[in-house]
């Protein structure tokens, strides 16, 4: 009996379902990913499907054009979300807590219904749909991601640090871009990452908002895995995108850490 | 030399006043000369930091004037005024070493990097951190950190440097250390220094003058002596040092009646029979044993003579308590009328001892009242009876309102003694806290501030702490009605 409440009131007894969960879950899925990309259609072991991608253009520049279209993602974002985030976290503005509500709002819908409903905003005002409308509907999406751990760093940040910079003689211009910024780089860390990573594997937005005629890379890989025979290749180049997103989120982690952004 | 204004910091009239309406700083003024070592001193929320801001440009006051060297700087944004800060929490920049850290403000100037790095290992010598260039800020102590707050701001040779509590985060220690290095700091620099904090100890130590401050307002300016030998009011009394605060009446000049004696003092100016605040410092009371009868000027348990001889008033009482300070001794000693005495002295009468006590003119400090006896407050008659005053309504004699009728404005006068504290603020018209207290030798002169923001006088026997809620009853017959008009003749 003893035992029994010993093994229920050890914290390690109530990790084994999330440790199975993510087995199942995460590992799993990741190992068969692994095994996909490194096998043919028969099982077999190849790194064929490595080298078709390195010798396929039309997926390399689908590749790049997704990094180019996550990278002014990104930007945009930051370019929207530092002052919006900056104005948020003032000491004297008023309603921070009303003003964070209104971007988070959107985000209690799922983003494919938000992204069918500004679909239908630019049809209703007679806007072209295409990479105009794809930057604008992916920046409506993240934009919540890169506002939120910046203003969490600003928030915290010590006010005193600004007086002290502006009793050293920095203009607020000055002690904005040498206290301010600086500071809240581990909030700008977490930001990209969060915005840049997602993006670059998204498929579904891309699709609704250009009438599917702009293909980013996580539509490839979705129209690869489930075209049947090539499956493998599809593994491949979620692979790659891995890969990829792992190497952005280590260095975005180094800074990040230290200030507790999102990541 | 150059002839320049005479003081480098005037503040006239400055008013600071928050959005709920009250004042962090009221009509206050205060003159700095130039190399001047000057200390705010004051409980948390007199208005000390708030008048620091004030210089330094981080807050503008409501109204007044500031002039840094004779120019107006009022409404000067902080980067453009001659000071530098040091602040509470030091507000070292986290992301710079301390190299980076103290060259801030020198790299703003655009000053040459050799000028720099020149300056910067001058000023970390001054704060004896030479050979920490490179550390990063946050693997400092607390006391490494404050010399680099205090190298930052000294590296810009700022003509005044306003230090807000630079200490109180150090422990005894090093707190003691500091001081010496900060007071050794301003005879090297020769610049102004205001200091602003509430350890009344760190102010006397380190101040060429002080400036003491309560609820917005300066109480007194004066040298460390001044401030302690010559208190102005009780508060100041109360807040520097220990004192004994006695209630008295002045019969005429350099002659003070209190705790049932007249003495003799020093003092002259305050009247004739009028009624004020005594003070005696508990280590300029002298105290020997004698059970009273012994009429002699000096007691035979004296055998050092440090009794004073000469016709000097002396009183008797019996030690209650007796408590080893380290240097002395501090005694509590109770008097047949019920006066109590707190007196320091090198010798330990135990208690139970009878004791004779003097003291000699010059140590009796006397203070004029600020209120006496009554408060006032503006009221108004009511139809139903009662008399409206300190937002509530009133029973009071009907007498009280013979030829007044309804609507009337009246004055309303309520013996200190009169008004009733409760420990549950329920049970009094009135809920309010305990705002001040003072022991008068016999009994506690309160302060008791109502939630309506009014300030009531009590006096009372009854013990009550800083801060506690109290419900007040005043009796209907208590309560005295007067004509307005008879107020202002």
């Amino acid at each position: 009996m003893s035992k029994l409440v010993q093994i229920f009131s050890s914290r390690r007894t109530w990790a084994w379902p999330y440790v199975l969960f993510m087995l199942l879950f995460v590992v799993l899925p990741l190992i068969l990913v692994g095994y996909y990309a490194l096998t043919d259609i028969n099982g077999a072991f190849t790194l064929h499907n490595f080298a078709k991608f390195f010798g396929h253009s039309e997926a390399i520049h689908t590749f790049f054009y997704s990094l180019m279209i996550a990278f002014f993602n990104t930007a945009l974002c930051l370019l929207i979300g530092y002052p919006a985030a900056y104005i948020m976290a003032m000491e004297d503005f008023k309603t921070p807590k009303v003003m964070a509500m209104l971007f988070i709002l959107p985000m209690w819908i799922n983003c494919l219904l938000r992204t069918v409903a500004t679909v239908e905003l630019f049809n209703m005002f007679g806007l072209p749909l295409g990479e105009g409308a794809l930057l604008f509907g992916l920046c409506y999406d993240y934009l919540p991601f890169m506002i939120y751990p910046i203003y969490n760093t600003l928030q915290k940040m010590d006010t005193s640090l600004v007086e002290a910079a502006q009793d050293l003689g920095a203009n607020r211009w000055q002690s904005f871009w040498k206290v301010i910024v600086p500071l809240s780089m581990p909030g700008v860390y977490s930001g990209i990452v969060m915005v840049f990573m997602p993006t670059v594997s998204t498929f579904a937005i891309a699709e609704l908002l250009t009438h599917n005629n702009i293909k980013l890379f996580g539509s490839l890989i979705q129209d690869y895995i489930t075209t049947t025979d090539l499956l493998n290749y599809g593994a491949v180049l979620s692979l790659v995108l891995l890969v990829i997103i792992g190497v952005t989120s280590f260095f975005g982690e180094k800074d990040a850490k230290e200030e507790g952004g999102l990541v | 030399m150059a002839k320049g204004p005479q003081f480098i910091i005037e503040v006239n009239h400055v008013s600071k006043q928050f959005e709920d309406g009250k004042y962090a700083l009221n009509d206050v003024s205060l003159q700095v000369k130039k190399g001047e070592f000057v200390t705010i001193l004051g409980p948390s929320g007199c208005g000390k930091t708030t008048l620091l801001r004030c210089i330094a440009g981080f807050q503008v006051a409501s109204s007044g004037e500031i002039l840094l060297k004779g120019e107006d700087v009022t409404k000067t944004p902080p980067y453009k005024r001659p000071v530098n800060t040091v602040f509470q929490k030091y507000a070292l920049f986290p992301h710079l070493n301390v190299f980076n850290n103290v060259a801030f403000g020198l790299k703003l100037k655009k000053e040459a990097p050799e000028t720099i790095k020149k300056k910067v290992r001058r000023a970390l010598k001054m704060a004896n951190l030479t050979g920490y260039e490179e550390r990063e800020v946050d693997t400092l102590s607390g006391g490494q950190q404050q010399r680099v707050a205090i190298a930052r701001a000294i590296v810009n040779e700022p003509e005044v440097l306003l230090l807000d509590e630079p200490l109180s985060a150090l422990d005894l220690k090093m707190r003691h250390d500091m001081q010496i290095e900060l007071k050794e700091l301003h005879e090297k620099l020769g610049i102004t220094f205001i200091y602003v904090t509430h350890d009344q100890e760190e102010a006397l130590t380190l101040s060429d003058r002080v400036v003491v401050m309560n609820e917005g307002k300066i109480q007194q300016i004066g040298t460390p002596t001044d401030i302690y030998n010559e208190p102005q009011n009780c508060f100041v009394a109360d807040f520097i040092g220990e004192s004994n605060i006695l209630s008295g009446t002045m019969i005429r000049d350099k002659r003070v009646a209190f705790c049932g004696q007249e003495f003799d003092c020093i003092d002259t100016g305050f009247g004739e029979n009028n009624p004020v605040d005594v003070v005696i410092r508990p280590e300029d009371i002298y105290i020997w044993k004698s059970d009273g009868s012994d009429k002699s000027d000096r007691s035979d348990d004296d055998p050092e003579d440090r009794v004073p001889k000469g016709k000097f008033t002396k009183w008797y009482g019996e030690v209650q308590t007796c408590i080893f300070k380290g240097v002395h001794y501090e005694m509590r000693v109770l008097t047949p009328d019920g006066y109590e005495f707190l007196i320091q002295d090198y010798h330990e009468y135990l208690p139970g001892t009878e004791v004779g006590m003097l003291v000699r003119p010059e140590d009796i400090q006397i203070m004029k009242k600020e209120h006496y006896i009554y408060n006032y407050f503006e009221g108004e008659v009511l139809k139903n009876g009662k008399v409206r005053f300190l937002d509530a309504e009133w029973e009071v004699e009907e007498k009280q309102l013979e030829g007044f009728t309804d609507g009337d404005k009246v004055q309303v006068r309520v013996k200190f003694r009169d008004i009733d504290l409760q420990d549950y603020e329920e049970e009094g018209t009135l809920s309010g806290y305990v705002h001040f207290i003072l022991y008068k030798g016999n009994h506690y002169h309160l302060t008791i501030r109502t939630d309506e923001g009014y300030d009531l006088y009590v006096n009372t026997d009854d013990v009550w702490d800083d801060g506690d809620r109290v419900g007040v009853v005043i009796k209907p017959k208590a309560i005295k009605i007067d004509k307005v008009e008879r107020m202002n003749e």
